[in-house]
């Protein structure tokens, strides 16, 4: 147990001070991209030194260290009781250091509880495999900004001419790109779930961001789809921060699970260029680090 | 785009110089203000500093004691336009002449600008990191008790604190050019 908090305590601080280097590489790539001397150049040149002076202080990359999302994978039988108290006590230790700030407020009272614990807060997800050979846990930190640009489409949906196929969810995930500019702290990821009921649609559509930026969607459709909408925003002119210019998404990763007969939603999450996700995989009891991922 | 180093105070001739698009570096004293104090002064409140000719910046820091004196962790702008019933108001009332913040905010503000002689400069989100080294010292802070600390008005000593003008005192504005350009540049995607 002591050996599991402090993996995790190093998990939420990795998370909170170092970015994964699937969407560093494709910000060095993105500043390639712009052109020099320019307000959209000024923008990313300023983000790769905030980066970089993050991980040297070992400090949080932005001061919103924002929803800390656990996903944990296991074998059958794993303790769940017993690894939430553990994440509970990390998290507790991590707000006290600094790695995280004080986030969890309470919605009616306004209190903050100053410890990122309270009811809803941490959130946990966890799944179990019966040829899992360890425990595989990720987190992911998503800010405030960026997840208030969130948007949950249900189709058809005629203000943005909307059917109910691919070319409908291409329009809803574009418009979402267009209402998101200048807010929640673009260049961003976009993580998308087609399908589901409103609850399982936004919490599939976030789990899109635990794929890394390179990887392929199994479905060819749904490759090409990511692709081409990386490819059209980049061509919209808003650019980092909204200041005009070429990049304004790094990735758009989509998942289908399926729906209702009545129902059709598109459900896009919004993940900001301080894009905090890390992983380990922990030995069956938590006490060992196998392997860092990521 | 044109470089611009700016000292506090900083004069209306100045502010009129400057153009959306522009990249500036200010030296000088900065201090935050976010929620609390813009309905504070909209309440008719009045603050214990003076700030004419000086800057605004939407921002609740992370401050730590170290050896009695208060020391800033991260400082990233917060988004602007929750204050924007409020801004031009508070614009004339303090006499600023810059607001700095993220998100751009709205038509009253820009013509509070326009009619005062103000910018709004937008600082790079999340580089809280970056920002929270051009800060120098903390000189001091007021409303600490009323507000807390995030929401506190906060004296900072920065150096070449690098920010790009997003709504100029002319009626420029940035958010509004890129807006209407990307939808239609959407148009023709779709
Ligand atoms: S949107 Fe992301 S980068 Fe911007 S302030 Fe929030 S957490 Fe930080």
């Amino acid at each position: 147990m002591a050996g599991l908090k402090d993996n995790l305590l190093e998990l939420i601080r990795r998370t909170s001070a170092e970015m994964p280097d699937d969407v560093n590489r494709v910000l060095i790539d993105a500043l390639k991209a712009e052109e020099q001397r320019t307000t959209a150049e000024f923008a990313l040149k300023t983000i790769h030194a905030n980066i970089e002076l993050a991980k040297k202080k070992s400090q949080p990359i932005c001061q919103d260290t924002g929803s800390i999302l656990f996903y944990v994978h296991g074998p059958v039988g794993g303790d769940q009781l017993t690894f939430e108290e553990a994440a509970r006590e990390a998290v507790a230790e991590a707000t006290k250091r600094g790695f995280l700030r004080q986030n969890s407020v309470d919605s009616l009272t306004g209190k903050n509880s100053g410890t990122n614990l309270g009811p809803g807060t941490p959130v946990f997800h966890f799944t179990q495999a019966r040829d899992a050979a360890g425990l595989d846990v990720r987190l992911i930190l998503k800010g405030g900004g960026c997840e208030n640009v969130g948007v949950q489409y249900s189709l058809p949906d005629s203000r943005i001419g909307a059917d109910r196929d691919l070319k409908g969810c291409r329009r809803a995930i574009l418009d979402a790109v267009l209402q998101a500019q200048g807010k929640g702290c673009g260049p961003g990821v976009l993580g998308v779930c087609i399908g589901g009921d409103r609850a399982t649609s936004y919490a599939f559509s976030k789990e899109q961001l635990l794929r890394t930026l390179d990887d392929h969607n199994p479905s060819p459709e749904l490759d090409a789809l990511e692709h081409e909408i990386v490819a059209t925003a980049n061509q919209l002119g808003i650019g980092p921060m909204g200041f005009g210019g070429r990049t304004t998404l790094l990735g758009c990763k989509i998942g289908v699970v399926n729906r209702l007969p009545a129902s059709y939603f598109v459900s896009v999450s919004y993940m900001c260029w301080a894009f905090r996700r890390r992983g380990v995989v922990l030995s069956a009891d938590g006490g060992r680090i196998e392997k860092w991922l990521y | 785009m044109m470089l611009m180093e700016l000292q506090t105070p900083i004069s209306e001739d100045v502010i009129r110089s400057l153009h959306v698009g522009d990249l500036v570096e200010i030296t000088g004293i900065v201090h935050t203000g976010r929620d609390a104090v813009h309905k504070f002064l909209h309440d008719g409140g009045s603050l214990p500093v003076d700030m004419r000719g000086g800057v605004l910046y939407h921002c609740g820091p992370v401050m730590v004691k170290e050896d009695g004196q208060w020391v800033c962790k991260a400082a990233g702008p917060t988004t602007s336009i929750r204050e924007e019933p409020y801004q031009a108001e508070v614009i004339q009332k303090l006499g600023l002449r810059v607001v700095i913040g993220k998100g751009g905010m709205g038509d009253k503000t820009s013509a509070g600008c326009k009619e005062f002689g103000c910018v709004y400069l937008h600082a790079v989100g999340g580089a809280a990191q970056v920002l929270a080294e051009c800060i120098k010292k903390v000189r001091g802070v007021s409303m600490l008790e009323e507000f807390g600390s995030p929401e506190a008005v906060w004296e900072l000593e920065v150096e070449k604190f690098p920010c790009v003008v997003t709504m100029d005192s002319h009626g420029g504005s940035l958010h509004k050019e890129v807006l209407a350009l990307s939808k239609e540049a959407l148009a023709k995607l779709l």
